[in-house]
Order: C-alpha cells, then structure tokens, then sequence
C-alpha cells in the first residue's frame, strides 16, 4: 500500500513540475497537467478503498531536524475515506480541466494553472494524511494559499482581487484558531504527534477540553463556512476558475469536517457533554437554512452554489451534532448512525456539487456569461451538459433515487430517533431540526428548479445563449463521471455503506453496518427496521415500471401518438424571451414571505410618457437583500481593528534605533523572566 | 413473493380506479350545494378517456423535460401511493420508504412540474410553478412534524407499521390530543397538498389565483390526462393517509380474501367520507390570497409541533 501512495504523490511532483518545463509548448500543457492528476487520482481511489478495508493503518514518517516535527503520516479507515473522496472527484474534474483550460487561452498562463492544480490536489492528499500537529499545519496552510493563487487566477479583475484577499484573510484566521486548538493539545501531551494527542500523559481538564472544542470549532469551521463564518465562499467560488471551484466546494471545505471528526472523536477520544453536539446540530441547522436562503436571491450561477456549500456543510453538521449528541448519552449505535450519515452526504455533496460547478463552468465556457438570467434555452443547443446539470439539481435537491436523498434520509433518521435520548429539551429540539432540515431540502428544490428552469429551458434569452454550442468532450466525459457517481450513490447505496461503517467503527466503538443493511443489503434499515426503512433499488425499478404503466395507459387508451408541434400561446402577440418569466420573478413570493430575513429594499423608477401618466417610457427595477453578518458582525470587526492599528501606529515611528531599543528591551524582559 | 405482486397490483388498481371518483364526487357535492344538479360523479372517468385519445400540441418551445414530466408525475404519485396502506395494512411496498420517502417522492414530481410549466416559456407558467415552489416549501415541514408525532406512538415511521400497530391496538395512546393536534395538521397540508381551496382553487383558470393549474396550462391531449390523473392520485394518498392513520378501523390486517373485500369497501367508504368534507369546505370558504395561504400553513406547523409537546408531555 505504500508504494501505491508513493505512486500517488509521485505523480503530483511529476504533475507539478512537468507543466512548468514545457512552457514553451502551450498546445500539449493541459495534457501533461492532467494526465498525472489521473493518475495519481487513480491511484488515490485503490488507496482509498484499500485504506478503508484494511484492518491495521498503515504508517510511514520522515524525522527531520526541526524540532517537533515529523514528516509522519498515517493511512487509517477515516483518512482513507477523504482520500477516497478527493480522488473520486478529483478524477472526474482532472479529465474535464484538459477541456476547460482552453477557456483561459491567452488569460492565464496554462501551465501555472495546471501545476497549482495538481499541488492543490497533493496538498489536499496530505492534509488528511498528516499525522502530526506540525506538519498538518504545513500542509493546510500549503493547501489554503496554493487555493489562494488559483482563486485569484484573473487577478485582472478586481473583484476577484478583493474575493482573494478576503479569502486569504478568512482562512488565516482560521489558521490562528487551529494552531491554538493544537497548542491546547500539545499542552498535556508534550509533543506534536497525533499519537501523542490521542493519548495525552494525564488526561486534559474539562475546561481545557471545552476551549479546544471552542477553537477547533471556529478555526474548522472558517474553512468549512458554517455560519457566520461562510462570508468568504460567496467570494471565492465565483472569482476562481470554475474546475477549481468544483474542487474547493466539493472536497477543501470537507478537510474541516475531516479536522473536525479527528479532533473531536479521535483527539479528544469522543467523550463531551451533550452541549457540544447541540452547539454543532444549532450551527448545522442555521448553516442549511440560511445558506439555501440566500442561495434562492443569487441569480449567479456559481455565487448560487457557494451559498449551497453553506447549506450542505449545515446538513453534514446535523448528522455529525446529532451523533456527539448520542454519543455523549453513550448511545453509541445511534451515534454511529449520525456520523455515517454525515459521513455519507460528505461524499455525495463532493459528487453533486462538483458536477454543478463543472456545469457552471461548461456553461462559462459556452456563453461567457454568469448570470442565469442571460441564459435560456441551452438543453437544446447543449444537450448533454443538460443532463448532467439535471441529474445533480435532482441529487442536490435530494430527490429519489439520487445519493443527496439518501444521505439526507439517513440524517432525518438520526434526528427522528431523538425520542431515545433522555431529556424532553432535545427529544424536540432535534424533530425541530427535522423540520428545518424539510424546509431546507424544498427551497433547495425551488431553488434548482430556478436554476434548471431559467438556465436551460423555454427560450434563450440572450444572443450569447442563442448562440452558445456544447462543450468538447473531455468536459462532457469529467461531468458524466460524476453523474454516473450520483445515480450509483444513490441507486445502490449498498455499495458505500460496509466501507462507510468501517470507518465509523473506530470512532464510534461500534459497528453497524450488520443492523443497518436489511434485506441482504436491499433495504436501509437504521437500527431498527421497525422504527424505518428504504430501499432505493427498489424505488427505483418502482419509478420505472410505473413510467412504463404510465406509459402504456396512454397508449392503451389513445393509440398511437401523434404530437403536433405549434408555438406557446402569447395572447396573440408572437412570444418573446422578455415575457418569460425572471429568476428575480420566479422567487419573488419567497422573498417576500422571508423578508424577516432578507430585509430587502427595491427600488422602482418610472419614467412616463410626456402625454400620459398611464404610459410607462422605461423602468428600472432594483433590489438588494440585507448582507445582515457583513454589516453587522464583519463591518464593526473591520472597523474595530482598523481603528485600533491606527492606535498603535504611535509605536511605530519608522526609526531603526527605536526599533533597536525595543528588541533590546524584549531580550531583557524574556532574560528576566527565564530568572 | 406472488402473493406481494398480486396485492401490489390490486393496490395500484385501487388507487387508479378510485382517483377520478373523488375528484367527481367533490364536483357533485359542490353543485349540490350550490343547488346545481352537477355533473355525474363518474364523469371525470368518461373527461380522462377523452383526454387520452386527443392529440396533444406541444410547444415549439418545449424540451424533452415537457414531454417526460407527466410520465414521471405519474409515476412518482403512484410510488408515493404504494408507500401508504389502503385497504390492507400490512403494504408489500413498506419496506421500500418511510414517511420521508413519501414526502420526497412526491416532490420528485412537484420539481418536474415546476420546470414543465417554465418550458414553455408562457409567463402563466412560470407563475404557476413560483407560487407552487412557495407552497411546497411551506407544507413539508407541517407534515413531516405532523406525521411524526404520531409515528412516536407507534415507535415507527413507516406508515404500514403506524396503521398496522394501530389497527391492531398495539399503540400506546393514552390521551387523544397530540393526534387531534396532529390531524388538524395533516389536513391543512392535505388542503394545501393537493391544491384545494382555500390555498389553491382547481376549478379556475383565471392567473390571478391558480397554482396548479397555471403549471399544466400548456399541456393536452394524453399529457395532460395522466397529469390530472395524477393529481386526483395525489389526492387519494392523501386522503388515505388520513383515513388510515388516524381511523385504521375496518382495514384488512391479514391477506384473508375475507378480510380484503371488507377492507376495500370501507377504505372506500372512508375516503369518499373526507371527499365530502373537502367538498363542504370548499363552499364554505373563500380562496385565501397567496400571502394569506403563509399564515394557514404557519398553523399547521405549530399544530404538529405542539402535537409533539403534547406527546412528551402526556408522557413524562
């Protein structure tokens, strides 16, 4: 197994470098990019798998002369499973670059693109490999600035100037929160190693726990965008190229829940009081509702699913709070089930979403344009990238029989086995987050029905639509891969679930991929098979048969069919894309049951006809939502430290002998102290 | 094996059979109200058979998408249809979804509908399928918090095992008010549901008030049969759900050919019994406007919820 990760991160040296020696040749850098990035994600795919079913982790470190750290990294089931995650998508989105990267001939320099590509993929890899403190931080802080070039790829732009520094400012204090969770760790264990955080010398105090579970909280949490620290996603996903979004929202912000689960059930050995879990299910819960909230008034493309990576981190968040929650009432099968559950819409979301983004991209690549309303009409002129972006709007918006419903059901079963627990706060405490969960899951499909409907049916609504052709086919290739991962997810969730309890087993102490696996594997039975049930295979053949019914009904009772082919009805005047009807229409009834939380303001002027009043000459329509955490918690932070480094410019005179002086005072404040 | 195909065909068969009847026997009730004579009550039969053999126009305009949904409308409903009992308890189909299953299968449908009526590119279309995005989102919580405080009785969320335990008395209710709370619920999303009035009127083409209607504009011809099919199928899981989980009485509770032909007559007798409440509500009250509707769907979410409160609380 280690010469298969020695394969792995060969290949993206090899995919680094190769980019960057051929810089002369344009024409084959978006190959010698990709191939190696198959490869190695390839590679990454077996050593998943082989990771996840093997019974001891495999280890291999490299000492250095740095003190404290170690190059040491450890291949257990949970890492296996990012691994496996990470290489799943980055397959699909590596074969789709070689495409793609025509979209930025003459913008940006292919070869660049194409290294940072792959280290941003090899820094992933080590991240969830890292097996010490120090060197963990080495490559997070690798994996978020070599994401920071690539987001900042048009730097031309300058929003997407702003979006990377926002960005780069987001993850770094993040950083600062996680280097204090390690800290906190290494306190009582005396050293960086991870072995050495699992088993501390004398267990950590209660209150030292809780701090850690504060700090990692929000140091994780920065990356992954659990409200209100998400601000940054919004910016990010849209400036970088669309491959790379695919790639931060659908695997980068899942190396925090990765963080998130070795801290808390590995770390710190899965023992916590049940506010922790319940301080995660909240965040969990406002992170889904809000974040498909605002995703409802995006009418761009990529801005619309950033703001879904919010709702679908929410989602992991309710699986994983409600398995803390059990598992600190030692309900572990219940826990277990809460983590699976989390565990799997962790891989389902990296399949949808990075299928929705590379749809986006494909529709970049086409059009040129961003915003939905400027499309219209593409499944005709752009079939297959229709189908795909179909199948993850169906998936996202957790429809049987895709994955997104299978996780999600698993989560709703989680929170509906609340009655279990002891106290009446939280037996409805988490049938409200069900609710929510409900609520979240049909904006999500008003939301997509938006996106689809706008995007790709009724007329085009631009030239650049009408005119826009279906993308190469190594972009048609990457996408239906991940399609294909949806259905099967979905269809056959028989096949992830074994290698999903096996990795929870560790964590939770117990194994429940017997009990959960009804009906030789046909029917998902959490825990118990009288409390609930579902089997996706068969409610697939089931949708299919009556189709089939449907199907032959119509033929029984009509004969054969002949469909006549005539134009839409416009009241007698030829219909126009302007008469369809908008993205900003189509969600209007929701924003104004929602105005609590969207705060709009619209803004109408009319210009009238000189003759009459009842004549409108033109309009111009405006509305904004409320930015409610950037005006109110963002704005008064900025200002808070902008004010006070003017403060303490005081201290900064410019002169090197003042600078002198305050070393010499510092040496000898430190000399005092170490007396 | 045999005997679960046979009892899912006859299921279907039911289903298929009874839908347009409710649909009729509303109509009828309605006029008789109105002091109308009204139309026969088996007159939506003799209007779908009319509808399957016309030749459907289709817009210029349309995708696939147009074409596929009342197929996957259709489908999806009857799913939804197997999941729930009937007039037997003990469905073949239980196994294969609970109660979100259900939920989530009828948005299947609900989401191809809302991007049909956006196909053609009429602007009733697309109005429809906003005003449906609204409504929809608003019912499932009510009926998922609904649901669920009485699947807690049952210790279930399969709806066959609700019934079955239920039936069977095995359930532990001690007081009726979280089912009463959870009833009143379930009906408003029955309401809201399947498009009856006061949230939606069926019986109006006019754009300032339809929903479901303004989403199936563009279609004819055999499309548009199987989607009123389908509508008057939603109805019937609906009604049943209600019947059955609430007054599992006089459901068959074993296969017994006895039993079953007991077991259909008075599941017929039971749905057509809330067809006539729908009817009396409809004439009764006015359609609400849209933004109404919001407040209507808010009681029923509080109703479910407080069902659940009141489940603990009679508990402890």
């Amino acid at each position: 197994m280690l010469n298969l990760l020695w394969i792995l991160l060969g290949s993206y040296v090899v995919g680094i470098l190769l980019p960057l020696c051929l810089s002369r040749r344009p024409e084959v850098q978006s190959l010698a990019a990709g191939t190696p990035a198959v490869v190695a994600t390839s590679a990454g795919i077996v050593l998943g798998l082989l990771g996840i079913t093997s019974s001891e982790p495999v280890t291999a470190s490299l000492v250095s002369t740095i003190p404290l750290l170690t190059f040491a990294i450890r291949l257990d089931p949970l890492a296996a499973f990012f691994i496996l995650t990470i290489s799943l998508t980055g397959l699909a989105v590596s074969i789709y670059a070689i495409g793609y990267m025509r979209h930025f001939d003459g913008r940006a320099p292919v070869s660049v693109l194409g290294a940072l590509f792959n280290g941003f993929l090899c820094s992933m890899t080590l991240v969830v490999l890292a097996d010490n403190g120090i060197f963990f931080l080495i490559v997070w802080e690798l994996m978020s600035l070599v994401s920071y070039f690539l987001v900042v790829t048009e730097h031309e732009k300058a929003e997407v100037r702003y979006a990377g520094l926002f960005y780069l400012i987001m993850t770094h204090v993040g950083t600062a929160f996680i280097i204090l969770t390690f800290l906190i760790l290494f306190y009582d264990s005396g050293a960086f190693s991870f072995e050495a955080f699992r088993h501390p010398k004398q267990p950590l105090p209660e209150g030292m726990r809780t701090f850690a579970f504060l700090m990692a909280l929000i140091g994780f949490g920065a990356k992954a965008g659990i409200v209100p620290l998400h601000v940054w996603l919004p910016y990010a996903h849209p400036a970088a190229p669309s491959h790379i979004s695919a790639l931060m929202s659908g695997v980068m912000i899942k190396t925090a829940i990765y963080a998130l689960i070795r801290v808390y059930f590995d770390f710190l050995d899965g023992q916590f009081p049940w506010w922790w879990g319940f301080v995660v299910l909240l965040l969990g819960a406002t992170s889904a509702l809000l974040g498909v909230m605002y995703a409802l008034m995006e009418h761009d493309l990529k801005r619309l699913l950033a703001f879904h990576s919010v709702e679908n981190i929410g989602i992991i968040l309710l699986g994983i709070g409600a398995g803390m929650i059990f598992q600190s009432y030692w309900l572990k099968e219940l826990a277990a089930l809460g983590l699976l559950a989390g565990l799997y819409h962790t891989i389902n979301h990296a399949m949808f979403k990075a299928l929705l983004f590379l749809g986006a991209g494909s529709l970049l690549y086409a059009t040129h344009a961003h915003n939905i309303d400027e499309y219209g009409g593409l499944l005709r002129r752009m079939p297959w990238t229709g189908v795909f972006f179909l199948i993850g709007a169906v998936s996202i918006s957790a429809l049987p029989p895709t994955n997104g419903f299978v996780s999600e059901w698993l989560v709703f079963q989680s929170l509906f086995l609340s009655y279990q627990l002891p106290t009446v706060f939280l037996k409805l405490m988490l049938p409200i987050a069900a609710a929510i969960l409900a609520l979240t899951g049909v904006l999500a499909l008003a939301c997509f029905a938006k996106a689809f409907g706008i995007a790709f049916l009724a007329l085009p609504r631009s030239t650049l639509a009408r005119h826009a052709e279906e993308v190469p086919a190594s972009m048609r290739v990457g996408m239906g891969l991940l399609a294909a991962f949806c259905v099967v997810l979905g269809v056959a969730p028989m096949v992830m679930l074994p290698l999903l309890d096996r990795v929870v087993t560790p964590l939770a102490g117990i194994s429940i991929g017997g009990k959960v696996l009804a009906m030789d594997g046909w029917a998902l039975a959490p825990v118990n098979v009288e409390f609930s049930s579902l089997s996706t295979p068969a409610l697939s053949l089931l949708l299919m048969a009556l189709a089939l019914l449907g199907w032959g009904l119509a033929v029984t009772f009509g004969g054969r069919l002949r469909k006549r082919r005539y134009k839409t009805w416009g009241c007698g005047i030829n219909l126009t894309p302007r008469m369809e009807y908008t993205a900003t229409g189509f969600v209007q009834p929701i924003k104004r049951v929602f105005s609590t939380v969207y705060q709009p303001t619209v803004k109408l002027e009319t210009e009238f006809l000189h003759e009459s009043r009842y004549f409108a000459k033109r309009r111009h329509f405006e509305f904004h939502i409320e930015p409610i955490f950037e005006k109110y918690l963002y704005d008064p932070l900025v200002a808070f430290f902008t004010t006070l480094a003017d403060r303490l410019r005081v201290i900064q005179a410019g002169s090197l002998h003042l600078y002198l002086t305050y070393i010499f005072a510092t040496l000898i404040l430190l000399l005092l102290l170490a007396v | 094996m045999l005997q679960a195909i046979i009892l899912v065909i006859a299921q279907v068969t039911v289903l298929l059979a009874v839908s347009p009847f409710l649909a009729g026997l509303i109509r009828k009730v309605k006029a008789r109200l109105q002091l109308r004579r009204g139309a026969s009550v088996f007159q939506p039969y003799a209007d779908l058979a009319k509808l399957f053999r016309k030749q459907p126009v289709i817009s210029t305009t349309a995708s696939w998408v147009f074409t596929a949904t009342p197929y996957i409308v259709f489908a999806s409903t009857i799913s939804a249809g197997l999941l729930v009992p009937t007039f037997i308890s003990q469905t073949p189909m239980n196994f294969a979804g609970n109660i979100i299953a259900l939920v989530y299968l009828l948005a299947l449908g609900t989401f191809f509908l809302i991007l049909a009526g956006l196909d053609a590119g009429s602007a009733f279309g697309g109005m429809g399928s906003s005003r449906e995005a609204i409504v929809a989102s608003l019912t499932e919580p009510a009926m998922i918090l609904s649901i669920f405080a009485i699947a807690l009785t049952n210790g279930s969320t399969n709806l066959s095992t609700i019934v079955h335990k239920t039936a069977l008395l095995e359930g532990s209710l001690t007081d009726p008010s979280p089912h009463l709370m959870a009833f009143a619920a379930l009906f408003i999303v029955t309401l809201a549901e399947t498009g009856r009035v006061p949230v939606d009127n069926p019986a109006t083409h006019l754009e300032l008030t339809m929903i479901h209607e303004a989403m199936v504009l563009e279609y004819s011809g055999r499309y548009l049969a199987l989607l009123e099919w389908a509508a008057g199928l939603k109805l019937a899981v609906f009604l049943s759900l209600i019947a059955n989980v609430f007054a599992p009485w006089g459901i068959a509770t074993t296969p017994a050919p006895a039993a079953m032909m007991i077991g259909v007559l008075v599941y017929l007798a039971k749905v057509a019994a809330l067809a006539v409440v729908i009817g009396i509500i409809e004439c009764m009250f006015a359609k609400l406007r849209l933004f109404r509707v919001t407040d209507l769907l808010g009681v029923a979410f509080i109703l479910g919820l407080l069902g659940l409160l009141f489940f603990y609380i009679l508990r402890s």
